[in-house]
């Protein structure tokens, strides 16, 4: 077993845990934070993406050992003082989500995609989700959920 | 007088989902969400040769291991589960949960592990050791219906679950066969069309894997089972009768469930034996799928061959159509495998009034995963066979392909009209759907694109197809679980509304949809009511969510509860306010009397009034609840048009989808945006299918795409921006005029972009390919090499 502390949404975390867990079942079935979702054993799906030191990291390909330190933020760390993150109301707002699985990890890398690209073209929206799949919505709803969140004033 | 907001009417309206805030943030709960105390790990053990005899299986290390519960073999699972059963009434090979003595797919179960945790439970299965002495694996479908290289079920000589089944013209229901109109029409014929297609097989791939947990309670002798399903009333039945357990014994819920697109339809392996585990040990136990489990353990979708002739005339009109379907159904029938292709066969008139039709059916068993409902359930696979060949004759006649379509389209005034193939089309209005998608793709400037690109030496092609699907699935006479669909509407004590339904949802919408029509029923605001479902605990009765069924089934037994809850109120709010029943308005959160606004009561006062009946009015019970089961008549038959340009890149073959114009007819709509988003999810599948998506097994029957990293799921680079419109032609078969929409968009796509890309290589003489389009096999056509390819012509 392995001594881990991370922060995790605003709160410090220790852990004991097998070095072999992976971050997204440390998240799941220790902190019981199921928002993150695993939908895939290969990285391509990117349901698991949560932000590690403020960047997107897909978190089955993460032990938990590894982000020992680390400031975790997951979906459920997004809204903060009950106020919808712009992601999350542009999501809503053009109908960005059917079953909603792949949802927070597509919120969570569109968050760092904004960061990097404040007013992103819609090819580099697309690029830019590339790492995540979406089954339902044939990305379109996700894309212009996107762009709207981009223009929000207050990001 | 109370003072209401005028609220808005809302069916019809884009209203904004009212599941998304849980699902924004994280708060919903999935399967894998649920953890009970005392919940144990299942895992399975699985073949890794795709037939075989199995000499030995080895689990003493894995038995041993700390942490494990119990470890059973398919011997032990036997004696505490029946084989599993099917759906349809065709005849079926035994099937165990898990393999006894033979495996006859990669992924097949041969052993199950309980064990403390997840990793414990997958490292115990990895430690069993399994003895097969393989077979010859069955993986070509037609050398497969011919017993080569072997018979996987000894009782289906050559493999042949459904043998040369006959549909249409000549044929009687007691199967007879009078070929003279077909063999008419095909010696009448000025121009003859054949060509052998293949619709490949796909996997459904929902992002949520699939997911069971289990928990019997022995001291109450009751079931309660969790599962990612599209139909929790059909697993409780099921499991129920496996388990020995009465209906009344069992609670099936479907909670957050993750996608299904068919492949959440079928009762499995995992649920049953989570089920039978929990009951023998009396602890709750929990199954989750690997994305790699999920791609042999779930089940496939499409795999069908067919041969098509086409008889026409010079000018283009259609004498006859024959199509030979031979579907490779894998290793089993699953709950719904034999029916499939039957639609398939069912919809061979697709949108054309062909005089003669024919189309039979054989269903072929293979060393491969199970196939069973995958989005569109066989009605692509028809649109596809059929538009192709109708593209082809245009081809061949130098025909504008969407000149020939029109030159044959079943016309309105033809309504209600019975197909040779036995399907009675509703409503439709099909040179309405064509002429808008001519107009918004711009055909004509569209053609001189593609002509002005081709003189620059680039491969650019345009596509269209016509389709025509049966939804609303459908009268109980064409569904052994039942047709209908039920619901129960309740005006609460204080007014709000709750509503429960069959349709379990996962991603429609119907939380919105229902709630939409519910508040103009009442005239209520949205945000006073609820839709509840996926729970057989809470919805007493339903059928569940595929066939695109929802809204024309679900919907329709909504309105009608709530019709009758409604008729109810209202002799409430009469008595209340020596008023008629008929001169009262529902509007505003009031009901009043009509012209005498001022009159008007609270819905809450009528609803409290309603529940502390004094005085009770004469002849009335007290209360405000009623259920509707509905059942409708007929299916619905959702159409459209979609075309596509594309582009292939001379030296590498790779195809470019450029544009996409859908235009789709599903009837009533009652929220447009999630209609937007369902087509969407159609077309994204469709595209896929067509350029990117193939499920490949190897010679040796071993699945050759297990994950994502070889199965290409379409990423939003794959696609253009889709350019929607809508025809609304709404059906007589409900109340609602809503045909269904959540499959519509997988059946013109395939068509309109293979035709596309035919287009684009014209010069090289192709007059087929076969999906899926990719690069390599486009640029050996390129390169002259792909005449194979090309029609038998």
């Amino acid at each position: 077993m392995a001594k881990i502390a991370v922060t995790v949404n605003g709160k410090r975390r220790q852990a004991d845990v097998e070095p072999r867990l992976l971050l997204v079942h440390f998240l799941r079935e220790h902190l019981r934070l199921t928002g993150t979702h695993v939908g895939c054993d290969t990285t391509q799906c990117g349901a698991c993406t949560v932000l590690v030191d403020g960047r997107s990291a897909k978190s089955c390909t993460m032990f938990a050992v590894q982000a020992d330190g680390s400031e975790i933020t997951t979906i459920e760390g997004l809204a903060t003082e009950g106020k919808l993150h712009p992601l999350q109301e542009a999501f809503w707002e053009e109908h960005g989500l059917q079953c909603g699985f792949c949802t927070p990890g597509m919120i969570m890398t569109a968050v760092t995609l904004l960061a990097d690209h404040p007013k992103p073209s819609e090819q580099q929206i697309r690029d830019g989700i590339a790492g995540n799949f979406c089954r339902c919505t044939g990305y379109q709803h996700i894309v212009n959920a996107i762009q709207r969140a981009s223009n929000a004033p207050e990001r | 007088m109370p003072t209401s907001p005028v609220l808005p009417k809302l069916v019809g309206q884009r209203v904004k989902r009212r599941e998304d805030p849980r699902l924004i943030q994280g708060r919903a709960t999935y399967v894998d969400d649920v953890a009970l105390v005392g919940m144990q790990h299942v895992a399975f053990k699985r073949s890794d040769v795709a037939h075989g005899r199995i000499r030995k299986i080895d689990t003493t290390a894995a038995a041993g291991m700390d942490g494990v519960e119990a470890v059973y073999t398919g011997a032990d699972i036997a004696k505490i589960l029946p084989p599993m059963p099917i759906g349809t009434p065709f005849p079926s090979p035994e099937h165990r949960a898990v393999a006894v003595d033979t495996v006859r797919f990669t992924g097949e179960p041969v052993a199950v592990v309980v064990a403390r945790d997840r990793y414990v439970a997958k490292d115990a299965a990895d430690a069993i050791l399994v003895d097969i002495d393989p077979l010859p694996a069955v993986v070509d479908v037609e050398q497969a219906m011919t017993g080569k290289p072997t018979v996987i079920h000894p009782d289906f000589a050559n493999n042949l679950a459904v043998a040369l089944v006959p549909g249409g013209t000549g044929v009687t229901p007691d199967g007879k066969v009078d070929d003279s109109a077909l063999n008419a029409a095909f010696a009448n014929a000025e121009v003859v069309i054949s060509q052998r297609m293949v619709n490949h097989r796909l996997a459904p791939s929902a992002i949520e894997p699939r997911g069971v947990v289990a928990h019997y309670e022995p001291g109450k002798g009751t079931m309660t089972i969790w599962s990612s399903t599209q139909n929790p009333h059909i697993l409780r039945t099921f499991i129920a009768a496996l388990n020995g357990l009465g209906q009344d014994q069992v609670r099936a819920i479907a909670p957050e469930v993750g996608g299904g697109f068919g492949c959440k339809i079928n009762i499995y392996a995992e649920e049953y034996v989570c089920s039978a585990i929990s009951k023998a040990l009396g602890v709750p136990v929990k199954w989750n799928e690997d994305r790699s489990e999920a791609f042999v353990a779930t089940t496939h979708g499409r795999d069908i061959v067919a041969y098509v002739d086409l008889a026409a005339k010079r000018d283009g009109t259609v004498l006859g159509l024959r199509m030979k379907l031979i579907a490779d159904i894998g290793a089993y029938n699953m709950l719904l495998t034999a029916a499939i292709p039957t639609l398939t066969q069912m919809m061979a008139n697709a949108t054309y009034n062909i005089p003669a039709v024919r189309s039979t059916l054989t269903e072929v068993f293979t060393n491969k995963t199970p196939t069973d409902a995958y989005r569109g359930a066989g009605r692509p696979e028809a649109t596809y066979f059929v538009e192709r060949a109708m593209d082809m004759l245009a081809r061949k006649l130098k025909m504008d392909p969407a000149d020939v379509r029109r030159k044959n389209f079943i016309q309105p005034h033809q309504f209600p009209f019975a197909t040779q193939v036995g399907a009675v089309y509703d409503s439709g209005d099909y040179g309405k759907a064509l002429d808008l998608a001519l107009k918004n793709a711009n055909w004509e400037q569209l053609n001189k694109d593609r002509d002005a690109a081709r003189a620059q030496g680039r491969l650019v092609g345009l596509g269209l197809s016509m389709y025509v699907e049966v939804c609303g699935l459908g009268p109980s006479a064409a569904l052994p679980t039942g047709g209908w669909e039920h619901a129960q509407v309740t005006v609460e004590r204080d007014g709000r509304i709750s509503a429960t339904t069959g349709a379990s949802p996962h991603g429609q919408g119907n939380e919105t949809t229902f709630a939409q029509m519910l508040a103009d029923q009442f005239g209520v605001p949205l945000e006073h009511v609820t839709i509840l479902h996926g729970d057989t605990g809470v919805v007493k009765q339903g059928i569940g969510t595929f066939g695109s069924r929802s809204q024309a089934v679900g919907g329709t037994a909504i309105h009608l509860a709530g019709g009758k809850v409604k008729s109810k109120m209202a002799k409430f709010a009469a008595a209340l306010m020596e008023a008629s029943e008929e001169d009262l308005v529902f509007e505003n959160g009031t009901i009043g009397v009509k012209g005498a606004p001022a009159s008007a009561k609270p819905f809450a006062s009528v609803a409290a009034y309603a529940y502390v009946p004094v005085p009770l009015p004469a002849g009335m019970e007290p209360g405000l609840s009623d259920e509707a089961f509905w059942e409708p008549t007929n299916n619905t038959y959702p159409f459209g048009c979609h075309i596509s340009m594309i582009e292939i890149d001379r030296d590498t073959g790779e195809p470019t989808l450029l544009k996409l114009v859908a235009i789709d007819d599903a009837g009533t709509l009652i929220n447009p945006l999630i209609v937007e988003g369902q087509i969407h999810g159609g077309l994204a599948q469709g595209v896929g299918q067509a350029m990117i998506e193939e499920v490949v097994y190897g010679d040796d029957g071993q699945l050759l795409t297990g994950s994502f990293m070889d199965y290409a799921l379409p990423r939003a680079i794959d696609f253009p921006r889709f350019e929607l419109d809508a025809t609304v032609t709404p059906t007589p078969v409900n109340p609602l005029g809503a045909k269904g929409v959540g499959e519509a968009g997988t059946l013109g796509s395939t068509p309109c972009i293979v035709s596309a890309v035919v287009d684009a290589l014209s010069e090289f003489g192709v007059t087929h390919v076969d999906m899926m389009l990719r690069p390599e096999k486009l640029w050996r056509i390129i390169q002259g090499q792909g005449a194979a390819q090309g029609g038998r012509q």
